[in-house]
């Protein structure tokens, strides 16, 4: 299939199926990423948003379908109907090629905001301890906690916790960054210094999948927004239409239940 | 021509000897667990709740009491007793060494207890006007006991390891009977395989019963 | 009671328990550094989801924490000949000794284990780590730094524990002790002193490992 050694999309999702035991979780998700794009994924609790996001960096294994970044089949290869698990080197590499900040920041505590992001560098992409210190150095600095680099997490507030996250993730040169409800953990008025962290990223040209609740930054800074409804994608486009007039009753309801201002 | 005993034999021979040897050893342990348990609990309420000197007594004494090799103990108890007139057999001087040691344990534990929900709970029964008597009694006891039981059952398994060490100064428990039967018989590799597995099974045994009582006390 | 203290015959000897003392020491080290390593492995086995690993290492903890350490350094000295393993005094004590700290260490490293969030891993795995990579530079040092304060008090309850290896004759400061009071007689007084480096030794390490705490607090 030439489709895929020519493909302008940068993520391609096929058919995607992933059951927690009996429960099916995703029912077949299909989903076309191009490069540049700010795509918001929003739906209910349970409604596989954060799952589907955590398929794509294999954080959760899938049983169905195909995940590909740049044409590379993710996790799986597949042939002549055959599916093999990828060895978990090939996984490992697979992973830096996404960036994920988590909702719960995750950082590591035993080191400082530096060594959280040289750590990735120095292991996974090699570089020499001066060159990943200068490079995580530039990501703090983009962040606006280069003076805080020598802190330790326990020190840090969420909100500077999750923009060192933020700064480990980017720092690896992910082809497509994953933000799975960065600021839901985070008390009300630190959520803004970490979105303005996200839309500086948007508009640096950042291609990004972001499952979050705040609708209104969901609505600023998305060039598309899914809506994913009972494991499918139910709805999906352009925010500014898909809020004023969405075309499924489903989204409707979401929107009234969680409607902004 | 007589084949040697086996070990089977062996131990059906010496048999009551191990078994009297069981019995000092269940009874040993019980004791310590009993005396330690009392002293113990004092202990804790004195370091808790004691005023400046008496905390300061029981903290010293379980300081000094918790630095020291048990065996010490058993062996100091042993010797220095003596020295100071108090005729005591190797069997109370054992399990005075013993108690001493498995109060400074409880006394640990129970002041941890105490300790853990000392504040608000002690504020919320002055608050309708519990005395503290009362506060003790219906509060702060019951959980403590709670919070306690887990470790409480593996101080006592622990005593029942250390009744080994008066097989050190000529206790009969099982280890010395072992031991005594083994200097008759041989065949040590199956002997302390056999004192091993009785040792295992009363331990088991505790740490058992010890979950089954967890769960009946625990909040459900 | 007509018995007053007289410390000289102590003082007399008081090298013979130093050597004695240093003896506890190396023993308590070598058997704790043995049985911190398969402690290791015994938790990441007791934590594995695989029940070919799971089973055997938590079988391992209930059988030699049930045991009596005494019952273990006298089987390893006396019984094990028998099969073929002849060691010195010194070697069968610090083999008894690390096979049970082994035990004891193992809970501590499980509960540490359990301990670390499971976010942490996830992070590493998302920047492209192995999981190799990940046990080493992650689950390790952050569960080494929780589980330090019961670390602590693992060791030096091990430390008193070598005092068992007087039971098979290993010159170690319960020996010498006992030696000292059997030749002099100044019961209380070497029993004192005698209790006295324990206690001071405990003191010092426990010092230390708040030391150690407080420099790696996080």
């Amino acid at each position: 299939m030439t489709a895929n050694l020519v493909t302008a999309n940068l993520l391609e999702i096929r058919d995607l199926r992933k059951s927690y035991g009996s429960v099916e979780v995703l029912k077949g998700v299909d989903c076309d990423v191009r490069a540049g794009e700010v795509i918001s994924i929003i739906g209910s609790s349970g409604s596989g948003k954060t799952t589907m996001l955590r398929c794509i960096n294999m954080l959760e294994e899938f049983q169905g379908g195909t995940i590909r970044i740049d044409g590379e089949e993710i996790g799986f290869t597949t042939s002549g109907g055959q599916r093999r698990r990828k060895s978990d080197k090939d996984i490992a590499r697979q992973r830096a090629l996404t960036g994920m900040a988590f909702q719960q920041f995750n950082l590591f505590p035993h080191m400082t905001a530096l060594e959280n992001v040289t750590l990735g560098l120095v292991l996974v992409r090699k570089m020499g301890r001066d060159e990943a210190r200068a490079l995580g150095e530039t990501w703090l600095d983009r962040v606006g906690l280069l003076s805080r680099k020598d802190h330790y997490p326990s020190k840090l507030s969420g909100g500077q916790q999750q923009r060192v996250a933020i700064a480990r993730a980017i720092a690896m040169s992910p082809r497509l960054m994953l933000f799975d409800e960065v600021t839901s953990a985070l008390d009300p008025e630190l959520v803004a210094e970490v979105l303005q962290v996200v839309r500086t990223l948007a508009e640096d040209g950042m291609t990004m999948m972001l499952v979050t609740h705040e609708m209104r930054f969901a609505y600023e800074v998305s060039s598309r927004v899914i809506f994913m409804n009972g494991g499918r994608i139910g709805e999906e486009g352009n925010p500014r239409e898909m809020f004023a007039a969405p075309k499924t009753e489903r989204l409707a309801a979401f929107l009234q239940s969680s409607r902004f201002n | 021509m007589n084949a040697p005993p086996s070990f089977v034999d062996i131990v059906w021979i010496a048999r009551w000897p191990l078994l009297y040897g069981l019995g000092t050893t269940v009874a040993v342990s019980l004791l310590a667990i009993l005396g330690g348990t009392v002293l113990g609990t004092l202990l804790g309420l004195a370091l808790t709740y004691g005023n400046r000197v008496v905390r300061l007594l029981a903290r010293a004494y379980t300081d000094i009491v918790r630095g020291t090799p048990v065996l010490v103990l058993v062996l100091a108890s042993f010797y220095i007793l003596g020295t100071v007139g108090l005729d005591l057999s190797a069997f109370q001087a054992g399990v005075l060494a013993l108690t001493l040691f498995c109060a400074s344990h409880v006394g640990e534990i129970t002041r941890g207890a105490l300790q853990t929900l000392h504040k608000g709970q002690t504020e919320a029964a002055k608050a309708i006007g519990l005395t503290f008597g009362q506060t003790f009694r219906y509060v702060l006891g019951p959980q403590a006991l709670r919070l306690a039981l887990p470790p409480l059952v593996n101080t006592a398994a622990e005593m029942v390891k250390a009744s080994t060490l008066l097989s050190v100064i000529g206790v009969a428990e099982l280890l010395l009977r072992t031991q005594e039967v083994i200097s008759r018989a041989f065949h040590s590799l199956e002997f302390y395989l056999l004192a091993g597995f009785l040792y295992f099974v009363v331990n088991y045994a505790i740490e058992r019963l010890g979950r089954a009582v967890e769960r009946r006390v625990s909040v459900q | 009671m007509g018995y007053t203290l007289n410390f000289d015959a102590v003082w007399r000897n008081f090298d013979d328990l130093l050597w004695g003392l240093g003896l506890s020491l190396l023993l308590a080290v070598t058997a704790i550094g043995i049985g911190c390593l398969l402690g290791l492995v015994l938790a990441f086995g007791r934590i594995s989801r695989s029940r070919l690993l799971s089973v055997p290492a938590n079988a391992y903890v209930t059988l030699l924490r049930n045991l009596p350490l005494l019952v273990l350094v006298l089987f390893s000295f006396f019984a094990l000949p028998q099969l073929g393993l002849r060691l010195s005094k010194q070697n069968s004590f610090v083999l008894a000794l690390a096979l049970y700290s082994a035990a004891y260490l193992a809970e501590v490293f499980r509960g540490g284990l359990l301990g670390v969030p499971r976010g942490l891993r996830e992070a590493g795995l998302a920047i492209g780590l192995t999981e190799g990579q990940i046990r080493r530079r992650i689950t390790l040092p952050v569960m080494f730094r929780a589980v330090l304060p019961a670390l602590g008090s693992t060791f030096i309850g091990l430390f008193k524990d070598t005092s068992l290896a007087a039971a098979i004759a290993v010159p170690e400061l319960t020996f010498e002790a006992r030696k000292i009071n059997v030749e002099t007689f100044r019961v209380i007084e070497t029993w004192l002193v005698a209790s006295g480096l324990y206690i001071a030794t405990c003191s010092i390490l426990a010092a230390l490992l708040r030391r150690v705490e407080a420099r790696l607090a996080i």
